[in-house]
C-alpha cells in the first residue's frame, strides 16, 4: 500500500471489505480516517451497510408456509419433526 | 457483520448417507426455508418454488448415498436448487423472463457513474420496514440480473460465505466478489430513490 491519501474511488473498490470487516489493519486505519473526513463517502458506506441490514431484517417474513411445508414432507414421505428444534 | 452458521455439522454425515430418514428429516427441516426463498428469488412465484423444493429434496435423497463430501450438504443443495429452478425457467421459456443463464453481465448492472448521496439511515425503523418499504426491498432485489440476485441472496440474505456462494453458483470466488459489490451497490442506489422520496417529504 502507498502512502498517499486514499481517493473516494479507491474507497469505494475496498466497499466489500471494508463492509465484511476483513480489511487489513493498515488499510483499515487509512480508511477510517478517510471516512471520518468525507461525509459522501461515509454515507455511502453507512447507506450499504443499512442496505445489507433491511435485507437481513426482512427475511424472516419469507419463511416457509405451513402448508408447503406440510406437503413438502408427504411428497417425501418423511415425518415432519417436531418444531421445537 | 453476524454471519449465521451454515453448517450442517450436528447432521451426522454418516447417516444421512446411510439412509436415516431422521437424519435427512433434520436436513430438510434446516435448510427448507433458506432452498424455498432461494427458489421463490429466481423463480418469482410461489408455485414454480415449491416444485423447485420438493424437486431439489427428493434429487438429494437418491443422490445422497454418491455424495462425495468435497463441498458442504448445504452448499450441495443449495446448487441442486439453483440448477433445478433455472431449468424450470428454461422450460417454461416465459417471454418476460431475462436471460435465465448465468451469464457474466459486466455491463448490465454496472455501477453509475455518479453515486446518489442522501444519507436515510436515520429514518425510523418503522418507515424502514413499513410494509411499503418491504415490498420496494423485494420489487428492487427482484431488478438485478438473476447472477446478482442470487450471489445476493444466498451471501448477504442466507449468510453463506464467499467460497460457498461460489460452489453453491459454480462461479470463481473473484466473479461472486465482483457481482457481491455490484448487487450491493445497485440495491443501495435504489433504495437511496426510494428513501430519499421519503426523507423530502418529512421535510416538507
Amino acid at each position: 500500500m502507498t502512502n498517499h491519501p486514499l481517493t473516494c474511488k479507491e474507497i469505494l473498490q475496498q466497499i466489500n471489505l471494508l463492509i465484511d470487516g476483513e480489511l487489513e489493519a493498515e488499510l483499515c486505519d487509512q480508511l477510517e480516517k478517510h471516512l471520518r473526513e468525507c461525509d459522501n463517502c461515509r454515507v455511502v458506506v453507512n447507506t450499504t451497510t443499512k442496505t445489507i441490514e433491511l435485507y437481513q431484517e426482512i427475511k424472516g417474513q419469507d419463511q416457509l408456509p405451513e402448508d408447503v411445508r406440510k406437503r413438502l414432507y408427504l411428497r417425501l414421505n418423511l415425518p415432519e419433526p417436531r418444531r421445537d428444534l | 457483520m453476524d454471519r449465521q452458521s451454515t453448517g450442517t455439522n450436528d447432521i451426522s454425515l454418516d447417516a444421512l448417507r446411510s439412509g436415516s430418514r431422521e437424519a435427512f428429516a433434520q436436513l430438510v427441516e434446516r435448510y427448507s426455508p433458506s432452498i424455498y426463498r432461494l427458489a421463490l428469488r429466481i423463480t418469482g412465484n410461489s408455485q414454480d418454488a415449491e416444485d423447485v423444493l420438493q424437486e431439489t429434496f427428493l434429487k438429494a435423497m437418491n443422490a445422497l448415498s454418491d455424495f462425495q463430501g468435497r463441498s458442504s450438504v448445504s452448499t450441495w443443495l443449495y446448487r441442486i436448487a439453483v440448477n433445478e429452478s433455472l431449468m424450470l425457467l428454461r422450460r417454461q421459456k416465459r417471454a418476460n423472463t431475462i436471460p435465465v443463464e448465468l451469464e457474466n453481465d459486466e455491463n448490465q448492472d454496472g455501477e453509475s457513474e455518479t453515486l446518489e448521496i442522501e444519507d436515510w439511515c436515520c429514518l425510523p425503523e418503522k418507515e424502514l420496514l413499513s410494509s411499503e418499504s418491504r415490498a420496494f426491498l423485494d420489487q428492487a432485489l427482484n431488478q438485478l440480473s438473476p447472477r446478482l440476485k442470487m450471489v445476493f441472496q444466498l451471501r448477504d440474505i442466507e449468510g453463506l460465505s464467499i467460497q460457498e456462494t461460489a460452489d453453491a453458483l459454480e462461479l470463481t470466488e473473484a466473479n461472486v466478489k465482483t457481482s457481491l459489490m455490484r448487487a450491493r451497490l445497485k440495491l443501495r442506489e435504489l433504495l437511496t430513490g426510494y428513501f430519499h422520496e421519503k426523507l423530502s417529504g418529512r421535510a416538507a
